[in-house]
């Protein structure tokens, strides 16, 4: 038996046939994230319904029928019933600077862009690193451009640490032929923090004076009430975020010390600032603070209000860098012993590097809540953006206006807000070492 | 040939910075003589400069009389009280902001937070709206939004009046929305009404008896008995039951509207609402980004395997996903309502009278004592916080982890 025609072989391949259309494209994808099933369905058009009423209102309230020009809310409401955005137009700068005198404007302005400068060596790995140099400068420079006065203020101020320095310096080389290195190098270091405190408390104004005296270079100064708007929240939150971020990794090394009376001041101090609202803290600032200090000494609102926000969220950074030293393997701290580091070299080469990494979120949102928190300096009279409200709702003009003014500066703080949550996921991307 | 050598046990000055054991006792020694100082020269100060004030250190300003008003209040007061009980007046209002606020956020965000999971793409992108427009601008704002919304949307009491009012009660006239708060059905005690309270905290214990009767029961027989429905049973029927049979001593009294105002009820200012909503919708936002991180934290072959053993859905849920997403999801969310509890001294924008606005408000303006009201308001916002993380701790004792 033999058969007389061959099988089929196939000669090559026969193509896909393309998936049917239920299954890929825009279609499939609605039906499998839009209406997969019933109450899928009903959460859909629920959805899409609350979209559509907010927009409804927004769109045309804030779009179509807004009015840029008048003068008044009278003016506004008679041309047009959408937002009175020419509130915004007229009072802009205010909400700007404050109060802050209308010639001296380009001074914070020069100050904000020096802080961008400033800042691209802190935040991107890409910048050159010498810049690091002029960013310690900055908070001079910015604290001369808005406060002015004479230039010899902040210079005679950064002078300080130079000054502990060469003290540092001089004390050791002498100390060192006398007796023990690591007794003369004590000495030596609190030698040199008591003279940099003693040049700031006594030898400053001092110095200040008299240089000005010899050559008087300087900007016309403006006063602290006069500054205000999103200006101040910027200077608040941003000496605020920098201060508190050292500030926050010693408490907390402070609270994981073996020396337990440093662990028991730490303890103690995280605690009371988190036990507390902010405002009771302002509270401190206005009027408590000056109680406990030497009769006679008045400082700045804005310098008291700084430290005590400082001292806030540096309390609220330390708990979030404390759970980034205890998430870290123990393992590492051994390793590092191991490797016989000491203990400032260890946390400095080892361990922080890795606890800062996994606290970045925590340490974001710490920097975030900072920011939002300064719109509270209001209950001690400051005119920070909310402030402002008061002095535009006071005049007749534009008496009542009440939701353009709120959007506005609840946009102001979202962009910013926003804009760091953005960034700490770059960062976190950035430093994935691909562990997990 | 490495030598050892001892020259003698004496201790020499050096030891003190190269020794280990003896150098952590140089340090403590140095910075508690520092903090010492310190806190010498601060209390030193604070003595000089109240005595330069002419002012004294002491809380007999609390006994006197207070002198100005409180409108919205749950115990009795007037402006003859003394500035104590104005104190308790805004401790209590703090308490009942806090508690209504701690109870919505965790409602609003429980809901936000399993629905930003949802496979539901719009639903999932409306809560990251949602969550990121609350997160990201500060409460004070939204304080004062909604607090704008209830006086500018709302209408006005004299809206209700007349023959074709512009505006309505909702529910029969239990809920009366006005741009000045809202009111809500007072309940009246009657004869016999404590009967029926006593009736319901004795059904409230009972539940908790049976349930651990049930759970004991079910550990020795395995036999699993319908707890959910028997607990709700036992939390109303009897209650109920007692409310009729003793001729339904306690009543409600309804808002009426009398002259310009409504009046009966429990009145609820505008402020104390707005403060309310803000403040369960700012911390519900945050609430559902912890919600959601603790469910994401249970891995999926958690559940997986809990199907492989054959139990049904709602029992993996609430025997091996809840149980473990819990443990991720409390001690953050009891840390959000400690800050709604700090939060809620924002009231002092929006005229709120919680402790800030009476303690650290007009008290401390009428007197002066600055540093005693400040002392005070610090001291209660620390006791709160304290036993809240009290709470905390003995809970996560509880859940944790027994490793070996």
């Amino acid at each position: 038996m033999s058969t007389s025609h061959e099988p089929f072989v196939a000669t090559g391949d026969i193509p896909a046939s393309p998936p049917p259309s239920s299954a890929v494209g825009p279609i499939a994808w609605v039906r499998q994230n839009l209406f997969s099933s019933v109450s899928n369905t009903v959460m859909t058009l629920l959805g899409i319904y609350v979209i559509y009423s907010l927009l409804a209102s927004v769109v045309p309230w804030l779009l179509l029928n807004s009015v840029w020009n008048a003068s008044s809310l009278q003016d506004c409401r008679s041309i047009d019933n959408g937002a009175c955005l020419a509130v915004i137009r007229e009072r802009y700068l205010q909400f700007i600077y404050g109060f802050y005198p209308n010639e001296e404007r380009w001074r914070p302005v020069v100050a904000f862009v020096l802080m961008l400068v400033a800042l691209w060596p802190v935040l991107f790995a890409g910048a050159p690193r010498k810049l690091l140099f002029g960013s310690m400068l900055y908070p001079a420079v910015a604290y001369w451009l808005i406060w002015g006065g004479t230039i010899w203020g902040p210079i005679a101020v950064m002078a300080g640490p130079i000054v502990g320095i060469i003290v540092y310096r001089i004390v050791d080389q002498v100390l060192c032929r006398l007796m023990d290195e690591g007794i003369a190098g004590i000495l030596a270091v609190s030698g040199a923090v008591l003279v940099t405190v003693a040049w700031w408390l006594f030898a400053v104004a001092e110095v200040d004076s008299a240089l000005a005296a010899v050559l008087d270079i300087g900007l016309e100064p403006v006063a602290s009430d006069k500054i205000g708007g999103f200006l101040l929240s910027l200077i608040i939150g941003v000496s605020g975020i920098a201060g508190s971020f050292p500030l926050g990794i010693a408490l907390a090394l402070g609270r994981r010390s073996n020396l337990i009376f440093i662990k028991a001041i730490c303890t103690g101090f995280i605690e009371f600032i988190r036990g507390v609202p902010l405002i009771t803290l302002l509270f401190v600032a206005s009027v408590l603070l000056q109680y406990f200090l030497p009769p006679g000494t008045t400082f700045d609102l804005i310098l008291r209000v700084v430290i005590m926000v400082t001292m806030f969220a540096a309390a609220y950074m330390a708990e979030v860098i404390r759970g980034g030293l205890a998430a870290l393997p123990k393992g590492q701290y051994e390793a590092a012993d191991a490797l016989g580091l000491d203990y400032w070299k260890s946390m400095r080469l080892i361990i922080l590097p890795q606890a800062l990494k996994i606290s970045i979120p925590g340490i974001v949102n710490t920097f975030i809540g900072l920011f939002k928190d300064t719109t509270l300096v209001i209950v001690i009279g400051m005119l920070d953006p909310v402030g402002i409200l008061g002095p535009i709702r006071a005049d007749q003009n534009w008496n009542g206006i009440v939701w353009e003014l709120y959007g506005f500066i609840g946009i102001f703080f979202f962009i910013f807000c926003f804009g760091m949550s953005r960034y700490s996921l770059y960062l976190e991307r950035k430093l994935q070492t691909g562990h997990r | 040939m490495a030598v050892i050598s001892n020259d003698g046990d004496g201790f020499r000055l050096g030891m003190l910075v190269y020794d280990t054991r003896y150098r952590s006792y140089t340090i403590q020694i140095f910075a508690l003589i520092l903090f010492m100082l310190a806190v010498a020269w601060l209390l030193d100060n604070a003595i000089t400069n109240l005595a330069l004030l002419g002012k004294t250190f002491s809380f007999g300003f609390l006994f006197e009389t207070a002198s100005y008003d409180i409108n919205q209040r749950l115990i009795d007061y007037t402006s003859t009280d003394t500035h104590a009980r104005a104190a308790i007046v805004g401790i209590l209002n703090t308490l009942l902001v806090a508690f209504l606020g701690c109870i919505t956020a965790t409602i609003i965000g429980v809901i936000a937070g399993v629905l930003r999971l949802s496979n539901n793409w719009l639903i999932a992108r409306l809560m990251t709206i949602y969550v990121e427009a609350f997160r990201n601008i500060p409460v004070l704002i939204w304080i004062l939004i909604t607090v704008a919304v209830i006086n500018e949307s709302l209408p006005a009491p004299s809206g209700f009046r007349g023959a074709d009012p512009a505006a309505s009660p909702f529910l029969g006239g239990m809920l009366v929305l006005t741009n000045r708060g809202f009111y809500i059905p007072a309940p009246i005690w009657g004869d016999m009404s404590m009967a029926v309270v006593a009736v319901f905290l004795l059904s409230i214990v009972a539940m908790f008896v049976f349930r651990r009767w049930a759970r004991k029961r079910q550990e020795a027989t395995g036999e699993i008995l319908p707890v959910l429905r028997i607990s709700l049973a036992i939390f109303f029927l009897p209650t109920l039951l007692a409310f009729f049979a003793l001729g339904m001593p306690i009543t409600l009294e309804y808002p009426e509207l009398k002259g310009f105002n409504f009046q009966g009820g429990v009145f609820m200012r505008d402020s104390l609402i707005g403060l309310w909503l803000a403040l369960s919708l700012y911390t519900g936002a945050f609430t559902a980004e912890i919600v959601r991180a603790g469910i994401l934290s249970v891995s999926k072959g958690q559940s997986e395997a809990a199907f492989a053993l054959g139990l049904r859905p709602n029992r993996t849920m609430n025997l091996v996903v809840l149980p473990q997403a819990l443990r991720v999801i409390v001690p953050p969310l009891i840390s959000q309502y400690l800050n709604l509890t700090k939060n809620s001294s924002l009231a002092i924008a929006v005229g709120y009278m919680d402790v800030t606005g009476t303690l650290g408000g007009i008290t401390m303006n009428q007197t002066g004592k600055a540093m005693e009201c400040i002392l005070l308001l610090m001291t209660f916002y620390l006791i709160a916080s304290l036993s809240i993380s009290s709470v905390m701790n003995w809970y996560n004792e509880r859940v944790k982890l027994r490793e070996r």
